[in-house]
């Protein structure tokens, strides 16, 4: 890369002549610069407040089979109208956000946890345990996610928990990964080699030195990844393998939607609306934080 | 080259191998009998040791991977549970379907992105250049399944322009019935290629084999063809072989929604009745292909720039 590109590629934090400024002072000057990111934060602050709030704030019982007017257009009463048994579709919408965010905070998290430790036994341990693993990393990276998914339905049928271990079996490998080759470019470096000459353990370094090293990226990659996460859990409970009726999800909601296509347009557009906006918001505030934390990774994006 | 080429194979073939025996390791790891999961909970005891024989579960796990790998080489997978008709001869009969559906979508929005982001690169910060970037996150923000819906919402049920059920029948009718799949999986691939092929363009033109080029005074067309593009559309070579897994994802979506036949309708129709030989052949054949694709992506980048081939 040539330095006009650097240059044009560099953030505001950068370039400050400022030494060290501090986290917020980063991030306000980041985010003064930077719409995208402002938007992506206000979205993610305001799905994660839905989900957690769900319960108060949806207008109506999103399971109740009401007798009022099937497939109705959106009205004062019903925000986004009704589905094809009067559902109203605003309150499953809401409450279909929070088993989203369920299942992207237990998936990611599971994910998160076991790459972490994967990594570290790839990146510590002996050279054929590395071999052993990476084979079956890029063996569980060649499936398709959604038709592994289908082949662990069939073994241990549909259901919340399901979709969480597919989610997160077929994300373990990317994170170990980058865990990974950040802990082998550690092992050699200086300043652990000093610590160990210093007499200092195996859990000390870990701890103090790789994990802190490793943490901002692999959380940055996990933010990014929960549109992914989103999209597998719908994409799942679309096809009947997810989440299952009647507990509300955007997936469920489509296919109630998809079903009904030649009825009513209001259930597939409210399944996917919020879909598109929890996408746009995690990869906006994703690139947010990457600028924010960690400018020499912009390159990867 | 050869060397190299031979390499990657055998180590794709490992690959394929140890995916195939994660899922069947799956299967027995799982508490329950897999021939009482197929049989239901209702079959006899005689009906399930005969099931349990006939699949070869009553003898231990090396052996049982040991035979699966060896009926793979002789090209049997097994037999389907209901009708007892042999996996492969089903697979390969949906397995084009999909093909199709999946090297339409993929060639008409490489090509598309390809343009679209050379353009965007060289013509920095004009309408397009704009125009592309907004329409690049626009897409990537959508998944094809969600996609496929607004398709059939706006073009088969709304306007009424284009069929949305089934492949059709004859060759126009196909193309036809292919439109609007082919469109919904392929959209969010021309935003990908695009954005990647903008970057590493902009990437390559600082270099100094171009400036090189042009001191020597060639002309600024074949500059760009053969200098730049030649090197900047290796990115999107590669993201375009690790993307078939995602493409076979979206294709589950698409045939289902557009209820075409293939083999992500047949997945999804074997998981709903747990007929499991034909889920685990499709997923064999599946998972082969795609390290196949990221064989050649690799291979094809490799040939692009003899430099990758070194340090692998």
């Amino acid at each position: 890369m040539t330095d006009a590109a650097q240059n044009a590629t560099r953030t505001r934090a950068e370039d400050s002549p400022l030494p060290e400024p501090t986290l917020l002072a980063r991030t306000l000057r980041t985010l003064s610069g930077n719409r995208t990111g402002v938007i992506g934060f206000v979205l993610v602050a305001l799905i994660v407040a839905s989900a957690v709030l769900a319960p108060w704030i949806t207008p109506y019982d999103p399971a109740a089979i009401m007798t009022g007017p099937r497939m109705s257009p959106p009205t004062a009463e019903h925000w986004l109208g009704t589905d094809n048994i009067g559902r109203d579709i605003f309150s499953r919408v809401i409450a279909g956000g929070r088993i989203a965010m369920l299942v992207a905070a237990a998936a990611l998290g599971a994910a998160l946890s076991a790459g972490l430790a994967l990594g570290l036994i790839a990146g510590l341990g002996p050279r054929w345990l590395d071999n052993i693993m990476l084979l079956v990393f890029d063996a569980l990276r060649s499936f398709p996610v959604i038709v592994f998914g289908l082949a662990v339905v069939t073994i241990i049928g549909p259901s919340l928990f399901t979709v969480i271990l597919v989610v997160a079996i077929t994300s373990i490998p990317i994170y170990a990964r980058i865990v990974r080759t950040q802990t082998m470019a550690l092992r050699n470096a200086e300043f652990i080699l000093a610590e160990r000459a210093m007499g200092a353990g195996m859990a000390r370094i870990l701890l103090v030195h790789v994990l802190p090293n490793v943490l901002g990226p692999l959380l940055i990659l996990a933010s990014m990844d929960v549109p992914l996460v989103i999209a597998t859990e719908a994409g799942l409970s679309f096809l009947g393998m997810g989440v299952r009726p009647p507990t509300p999800s955007w997936g469920v909601i489509l296919n109630d939607g998809y079903n009904f296509i030649r009825n009513s347009p209001w259930p597939v557009i409210g399944g996917s609306v919020p879909i598109i906006l929890v996408t746009l918001g995690f990869t906006f505030m994703g690139e947010a934080l990457r600028d924010i934390f960690d400018p020499k990774l912009r390159k990867t994006g | 080259m050869l060397y190299y080429a031979g390499q990657r194979l055998v180590l794709s073939v490992v690959i394929v191998m140890v995916a195939v025996s994660i899922l069947t390791l799956m299967m027995h790891v799982v508490p329950g009998d897999p021939a009482v999961m197929i049989l239901g909970p209702r079959a006899t005891p005689e009906l399930i040791e005969q099931t349990r024989v006939a699949m070869g579960l009553d003898k231990p796990l090396p052996i049982q991977l040991l035979t699966f790998f060896g009926n793979i080489l002789r090209g049997d997978l097994g037999q389907d549970v209901f009708t007892g008709r042999p996996v492969s001869r089903i697979v390969f009969e949906q397995l084009p379907y999909t093909l199709i559906l999946i090297s339409v979508s993929i060639l008409w929005s490489a090509a598309l992105g390809i343009l679209l982001g050379a353009y965007s690169a060289l013509r920095r910060n004009t309408w397009l250049d704009t125009l592309t970037g907004i329409l690049s996150v626009g897409t990537i923000s959508i998944p094809a399944f969600v996609m496929a819906l607004y398709a059939v919402l706006i073009f088969a049920v709304w306007l009424g322009w284009l069929p949305a059920i089934g492949a059709g029948r004859g060759f126009w009718d196909g193309i036809s019935h292919l439109i609007l799949p082919a469109f919904a999986i392929g959209v969010a691939w021309v935003g990908y290629v695009a954005r990647i092929v903008r970057a590493s363009m902009l990437e390559v033109m600082g270099e100094p084999h171009v400036r090189m080029a042009r001191a020597f005074g060639l002309p600024e067309r074949r500059i760009t063809r053969s200098h730049i593009l030649k090197i900047a559309v290796q990115p999107a070579v590669t993201l375009l072989g690790t993307g078939v897994a995602h493409l076979f994802s979206a294709a589950v979506f698409v045939e289902v929604i557009f209820a075409r036949p293939g083999i992500g309708a047949l997945i999804v129709s074997a998981v709903n009745e747990r007929n499991y030989p034909i889920v685990l052949g499709a997923v064999l054949v599946t998972t082969g292909i795609i390290v196949l694709a990221t064989l050649i992506s690799d291979l094809v980048v490799a040939w692009l720039d003899p430099r990758q081939r070194e340090g692998m």
